[in-house]
């Protein structure tokens, strides 16, 4: 059987550092959008902010990372319309992660609130207090969620399936544990 | 004919001696800021009636009394509205106004003056002093200044909202008034 090509440490870490932070500022900000006016919503809101601005800062890293290395290639197997496939939602991945938090800033701006990092550094707001853009920009945000829900789920689909259905060692590139685990 | 003259090279002294009084509600402005976990954020209060008399010559005999309508109140969102008329916060149904009442000015000097007064909200009075300014410009006498409230002293934001590390209990207060 031909060796697995892994990611590099490096992009394995900033993937399961960005997958952590989406799984859990997603659920957040739903979860704050839906609550009455409480002290315990705008902490949520200040807490989903703080995540937010570490994925773009973070989103910004990979995209430096990614434009001076090539990832490892594809398994020789793979079909043709699934390489372009992946490439796709890989591409609008990180179009999403990219535009979701500056949407979320914006909107901020637009809203008349600005962002405080961690309650320590104010970002500059890039809009002036508008109601009717705050609330079109709340719109393109949650729009932009729903698409980044259905990826992200299609993005585990298929990892799953080439784990479990396809047994190409296709997800130990991104968990090289499970190629030593089933080399043994 | 003469006298005329004669006195009217006294009018513009007549004029500056004489007192402002008529505040310009549209030019005049009642501005917030409070803290929401650390982010300062701006309200306005859109209605209230200003009584000023005010001598720049000497504003020490300066008066103020000043209403404001709590309803008016904008906290930056519809939500933020409702709430902050509510019973926990301004409780606008049983108090709809609060108001301040100045008692004395004194000089700081440098042309920057400082009030002091009685402040009443939602049923609770304390003394308040805030530091300000005169700007006259045209024909009217523009007042700026800005001063700090702590709102638990008031009442303002109880139950739940007295945890102080979500909305912080320092509220500053900045007004400008325009006086003719």
């Amino acid at each position: 059987m031909k060796k697995i090509l892994a990611y590099t440490r490096t992009a394995i870490a900033l993937h399961w550092l960005m997958a952590l932070l989406v799984f859990v500022t997603f659920p957040v900000g739903v979860v704050m959008h839906d609550m009455a006016l409480s002290p315990d919503k705008l902490r949520l809101l200040s807490y989903h902010k703080w995540l937010g601005v570490t994925v773009f800062i973070l989103v910004v890293v990979r995209l430096v990372w990614r434009a001076n290395h090539t990832p490892a290639p594809l398994l020789g197997s793979i079909p043709q319309w699934q390489r372009v496939a992946a490439q796709g939602v890989h591409v609008l991945l990180y179009a999403l992660l990219f535009a979701i938090p500056l949407s979320g800033w914006l909107m901020s701006s637009a809203k008349g609130i600005q962002t405080v990092y961690l309650g320590v550094l104010p970002l500059p707001d890039l809009l002036a207090k508008d109601k009717v853009l705050g609330d079109a920009l709340s719109a393109l945000h949650q729009v932009l969620n729903i698409t980044l829900l259905v990826l992200v789920a299609s993005h585990i689909a298929a990892a799953l399936k080439h784990q479990f259905v396809d047994h190409d060692g296709t997800l130990a590139r991104m968990l090289p544990f499970l190629d030593r685990s089933s080399s043994k | 004919m003469k006298r005329l003259i004669a006195l009217s090279m006294f009018l513009p002294i007549v004029a500056y001696a004489v007192d402002y009084s008529k505040v310009q509600s549209d030019q005049s402005s009642i501005i917030f800021v409070s803290r929401q976990m650390n982010v300062p954020v701006e309200g306005v209060f859109k209605k209230f009636t200003a009584h000023v008399r005010i001598n720049p010559a000497k504003p020490e005999t300066a008066t103020a009394q000043i209403a404001i309508e709590l309803a008016s109140i904008d906290a930056g969102s519809a939500e933020a509205n409702d709430e902050v008329k509510g019973k926990n916060w301004f409780d606008v149904a049983e108090f709809p106004k609060a108001e301040f009442i100045s008692s004395s000015v004194k000089a700081l000097g440098a042309g920057r003056y400082e009030a002091f007064g009685k402040m009443s909200i939602k049923g609770k009075t304390a003394d308040v002093h805030t530091p300000f300014t005169l700007k006259e410009e045209k024909g009217a006498l523009s007042i700026d200044g800005a001063f700090s409230l702590k709102r638990l002293d008031f009442g303002i934001g109880s139950g739940l909202w007295s945890d102080t590390s979500v909305v912080a209990d320092e509220v500053q207060i900045k007004f400008h008034f325009v006086v003719k």
